[in-house]
Formats: structure tokens, sequence, C-alpha cells
């Protein structure tokens, strides 16, 4: 976010990596974001080990009860049950990993798809780059989220394929950054040098073009990471998420939506899951972008 | 300018056929048939299943499927497998609601961002820009369909805004106005909800471009010349803004095209996105193939007209 704290002058000599990492630590809402993200790791990863251990805490999320059903939040079932009787909390806990592995494993995808593509677009340039970017332009003309939709109604619904689908969709956006990074780099002096003293291209992708270009490629990566999360969210919604009985926050909501009038809490709380956690990579990726930012934004 | 647009639609047809290649083999490469009894349904003859295969190519080979499929799509006679009626027809009835919704959110998106984004320039890096950059990343982080019911439980409960459909069923209306006006009150809770995420995108970028306005030359000679920073800042920064507004177009349109296939099917909406997604549960192919088409098509045209709206307010810009 934007910091009114001033620069100062001698810090200018310390190096990128210390110049971003300084800003990034006065960004007190880009820090609170990342704590965020960590804490949401974290609970997470532990409800996803309790769960493949078979310890059902703080209740067994798939466990229902049809005389406590569509009970609004109590001291027992602090958010409240399903219609199943089931617990809403235990099952946004359980359900939390399925964001982020989905959140995370997709943006690795469609990272590794974006950088190879848009290197050697950026890198060959001529036709290769005239051709694959004729295809990046055809691919960014559909609407996203129905194509994901086909693909993924048209495969089966399941983690694994979600992840890939949206992997697979969303490499566009990765690939035009990371060409235009390479068109302008291609031309910087210690590529130049890079060439004249006979290095292959492989090498000048790897060791000198790819390194100066990562701090946007990161920045686009954690940003892609919430988008991820809320495709994710909105096919769960329709129906072509994660199947039951795993819950995720997109199903609780779409499970609930059929007794919206009288039990609020089973659309409110997982909503509030999702937001949190698509705030917080959001957040954190402007702290990031503003953080190794070369021209500042602030006036 | 007529050799720009020529170039344009030129590439635009490379571009389609791209799309359509796309489409087509995302749609039929992926495993599972498109028969409406279900593919081992025994109770369905082998004939039946023969005649229906011949009758929508899926006896061919795949490569003669697709020109099956584009050449019965650019004559018309392409027909949905569902309910065998002409796709471009199905398609031709959902248009109207579906351009109403799209366009409806564009023009929120693009209005409200403005607003917000040059609202946070102006005090860029003080508490009212940090308040509306949090503001605008709260709505790109919304999921719209939870919005839809938070807004549905409190609208329904304690406010008369229809949720559903495009105008009130049973009701004769007076006059043209009164229908107009009937039809505008439908839309626009959807479309309002369908442009949370474009006003807070497009209020970025427009605030970014702002920001980098103030830098140019000229804005320093304004201020050198003595004019108020309000002057400066409404009367030869914001001019620019123009700009980012454009380009917001292209850039929206296909995020609000899919984005409201959860919109449609939350306020039962009749447009091109719940046909989509009737289409999806119903594995109709031919509708499929033709519904990307089409709205590739759409987003085509609003880039191209994008561009040539740029070139005619900047003349910066040359087309080439």
């Amino acid at each position: 976010m934007i910091t009114t704290t001033p620069e100062p002058l001698e810090a200018a000599a310390a190096g990128p990596m210390a110049r971003a990492l300084r800003r990034f630590r006065a960004d007190k809402i880009g820090l609170f974001a990342v704590a965020m993200v960590c804490l949401l790791g974290l609970i997470s990863l532990t409800f996803f080990i309790l769960d493949r251990l078979g310890i059902p805490w703080p209740m067994d999320p798939n466990a229902t009860n049809l005389e406590r059903k569509l009970m609004p939040p109590n001291s027992v079932n602090w958010l409240g049950t399903d219609n199943l009787g089931r617990d809403v909390f235990s099952r946004l806990l359980n359900g939390a990993y399925i964001s982020l592995t989905v959140g995370f494993v997709a943006v690795f995808v469609s990272l590794f798809i974006g950088v190879t593509v848009g290197a050697i677009a950026g890198y060959f340039g001529k036709w290769v780059d005239n051709l694959i970017m004729r295809i990046v332009d055809a691919i960014m003309c559909f609407p996203t989220f129905f194509l994901i939709l086909t693909a993924v109604a048209l495969v089966g619904p399941s983690i694994f394929n979600i992840i890939v689908v949206i992997g697979l969709v969303s490499w566009t956006g990765t690939a035009r950054l990371v060409r235009a990074e390479f068109l302008t780099l291609r031309e910087s002096a210690y590529v130049q040098a890079a060439r004249a003293i006979g290095q292959r291209g492989r090498k000048i992708i790897f060791r000198h073009i790819l390194p100066n270009a990562a701090a946007p490629i990161l920045v686009t990566a954690v940003l892609g990471v919430p988008s991820a999360i809320l495709t994710e969210a909105g096919l769960s919604f329709l129906g072509f998420g994660v199947q039951p009985p795993q819950a995720t926050w997109g199903n609780i909501i779409a499970d609930g939506k059929t007794y919206i009038l009288d039990a609020w809490w089973l659309i409110l709380f997982p909503g509030l899951a999702i937001l949190v956690t698509t705030l917080s990579f959001y957040l954190t990726g402007d702290a990031l972008r503003q953080a190794v930012e070369t021209r500042s934004e602030r006036q | 300018m007529t050799a720009f647009i020529i170039r344009r639609l030129l590439i635009s047809i490379v571009l389609l056929f791209f799309i359509s290649l796309i489409s087509f083999f995302i749609i039929t490469l992926t495993p599972g048939s498109p028969y409406p009894w279900g593919e081992l349904n025994p109770k369905v003859s082998e004939d039946v299943k023969r005649v229906f295969r011949e009758k929508f190519h899926l006896d061919r080979p795949l490569h003669e499927q697709y020109g099956f499929i584009m050449r019965d799509l650019f004559t018309g006679q392409l027909r949905s497998i569902k309910d065998e009626r002409p796709v471009l027809q199905k398609i031709a009835e959902r248009l109207p609601a579906t351009l109403v919704l799209n366009l409806g959110a564009l023009a929120l998106s693009l209005s409200f961002g403005l607003l917000l984004g040059v609202y946070g320039a102006r005090y860029a890096g003080r508490p009212p820009d940090v308040i509306t950059s949090i503001l605008a990343f709260v709505f790109i982080a919304l999921p719209s369909f939870w919005v839809s019911y938070l807004l549905a439980i409190g609208l329904v409960n304690y406010a008369a805004v229809p949720i559903l459909g495009t105008h009130t069923i049973g009701v004769t209306f007076a006059n043209g106005l009164e229908v107009f006006l009937d039809r505008w009150w439908h839309v626009m809770l959807p479309a309002s909800i369908l442009a949370i995420g474009g006003i807070a995108v497009q209020s970025r970028f427009i605030r970014a471009s702002m920001i980098e306005t103030l830098r140019e030359d000229y804005i320093r000679t304004a201020r050198a010349k003595g004019l108020d920073e309000n002057a400066v800042f409404y009367r030869h920064a914001l001019r620019n803004s123009i700009r980012p507004l454009i380009t917001g177009i292209g850039m929206l349109l296909p995020a609000l095209i899919g984005g409201a296939v959860i919109i449609e099917n939350i306020f039962a909406y009749p447009g091109m996105g719940r046909l989509g997604y009737e289409a999806v549960l119903e594995r109709d192919y031919p509708t499929l193939v033709a519904l990307n088409f089409v709205t590739a098509a759409l987003v085509l045209l609003g880039n191209l007209l994008a561009d040539v709206l740029y070139a005619v307010v900047d003349p910066r810009v040359r087309l080439e």
C-alpha cells in the first residue's frame, strides 16, 4: 500500500533487494497482509494434516446430526450448522486447504506456461513472437470464467482438473509481461556482452534475462493466487468445484443458498473466509509491487 | 484510418480462426459424449444412435467435424444437440439481454472507476487515497455470488428491488417509458454486482495513470506558471485519463461476460451466460462452440472500437 515515509537518501546505494525489503518493512498494511497469508497457510496446513490423521477437531466436518440441523451460531457450533446438522466452523477449517492449494498450484502451472511461452516469444522475436502473441490474443478474447467452466464441466470436476484448467487458461497475462521484459532486456548491454562472448541462447535466457525479470513475475504470481481462489469458489458455487462431501468455501454457500432466508450463517461465514483470504493476497501482492517498483509511485 | 480498420479486421479474422480452433478442441477432446440419452443407455437402439451421430457428424474424424461446425455456423445451419433449434437463433434471443447487462456493468465500471481513481490520485499517499485503495482491493477480492446473496437477502427483506428476470411478469405497462423503466429497474442490481470488480480494477488503473501524468513536463509547466493545484489537476491532468478509460473497455469486456455466467444464474437473467451454463450442463457442443465464437467476436469488436476511439480522442496516437 501507500506509505508516507520519506526515503532516506543514503539507502539508495544499497542494491535493489535491500531497497525492496526496506520499503516492504515500512508498509504496515502489507506486513499485516503477509501475516494474514501466513496465518491462513498455517491454518489450512494444520487442518489438512488433522483431517488426514483422522482427528475430528473441533468436530468431524462431515458428521451429520439431523437433530441439530440449521442451528444458528451457538456455544457448541460456533458458526452454526447446515441443513444436515454438520458443523459450519469445522467445514470452513476443513475446506481451507482446497482454496489455498488451488490458488498456489494453479498459479504455479500458469507461471510455468506463461514464463516459458513469454520467454520464447520475447527472446526469439520475429515470426515466432508474432505467432505466439496472436494465439495469446485469441485466448484473451475468451470470457475466461466461462472457458474454465466449460473445460472443468466437460473433463469432470476434481481438484486436480480444476487446478490444471485454471492454470492452462490464465497464463496469458504472465506471458505478455515476460515477453515485454525480454524484449527490453534482450537489447541491454549485458545481454549483448553475453552474446558477444558466445554464450548460448538457453544460458542467456536463464542466467541473464530471467533473474532480472523476476520481480514483476513474482508480483503477478502473488496477484494470481486470489483470482484462482475466486475462480475455484465460483466453480464450487455452480456445482463444478471439488465434489461433496468434501467441504469447500464455495459449496458451503451453494448448499446454503436454499436456506438463505432462514440460515444467514451458511452464506455469511464462508464468504467472509473467501474475502479475508483473497484480500490478504491482493494486499500482499500490491505491497510487493510497490516495494520492487523501480520508479516510485510517490510524488 | 480505413487502412487501419481493414488491417485490424483481417487480424481479427485470423484471431477468430484460432479462437474457433481452441474452443472446438477444448470441447471435443474432453472425455464424455454429447448424447442426450447418456452414452451407455441400453434402451436406445444402435440405429437411433447411428442416425443421431450422422445427423451431428459425430461419426466423422475431428478435423472434418470442425469443418462441418464452421460451415454450419456461417450458413446459420448449426443446430443445438439438445432441442435441434438453430444455435444462432438461440443466441440472438439472448443477445439483447446480455448486451444490456454487460454494457450497463461496463458503464458503471468505467464511471465509478474514474471517480474513485481520480479521487485517489488527487490525494495520493494521503489518508483518502489509502482508504479508497483498500476499498478497491476489497471490491476486487469480493466473490460476486456471495455479494449477490447478501444483497438479495437485504433487498428482499427491506426494499422492493426485483431480483429475478428482466421485467415484471403479468403486468401490462401503459407506454414505452414504463416498460423501459421496469427493465432498467430489473437490470440495475445484477449490473451493479457485475460491475464491482470492474470498478475496482478500473480505479486502480486510472489512479496509476493520473499519478504518471502528474509527472509530465506540461504539468510542471502549468504549476510553474502559478496555476493552483486544483486547476492543474482537473483541467490539465484529468484530460489524459480518457486514455485508460478507453483501454478499460477492451480490458473489462471478457471478464464481465465471463462473470455474467454466475450473476445471470443467480438472478434468473435470460442472457448468453445462462445459455452457456445450460449448454455446459447438457454438453451441447454446437451451442458451446458458437457461443464462444460469438462472445469472442463481440470482445474483438469492442477492442477495435476502443482502438478507433483512442485515435479519435488522442491526437498523439497514429493508427498504422
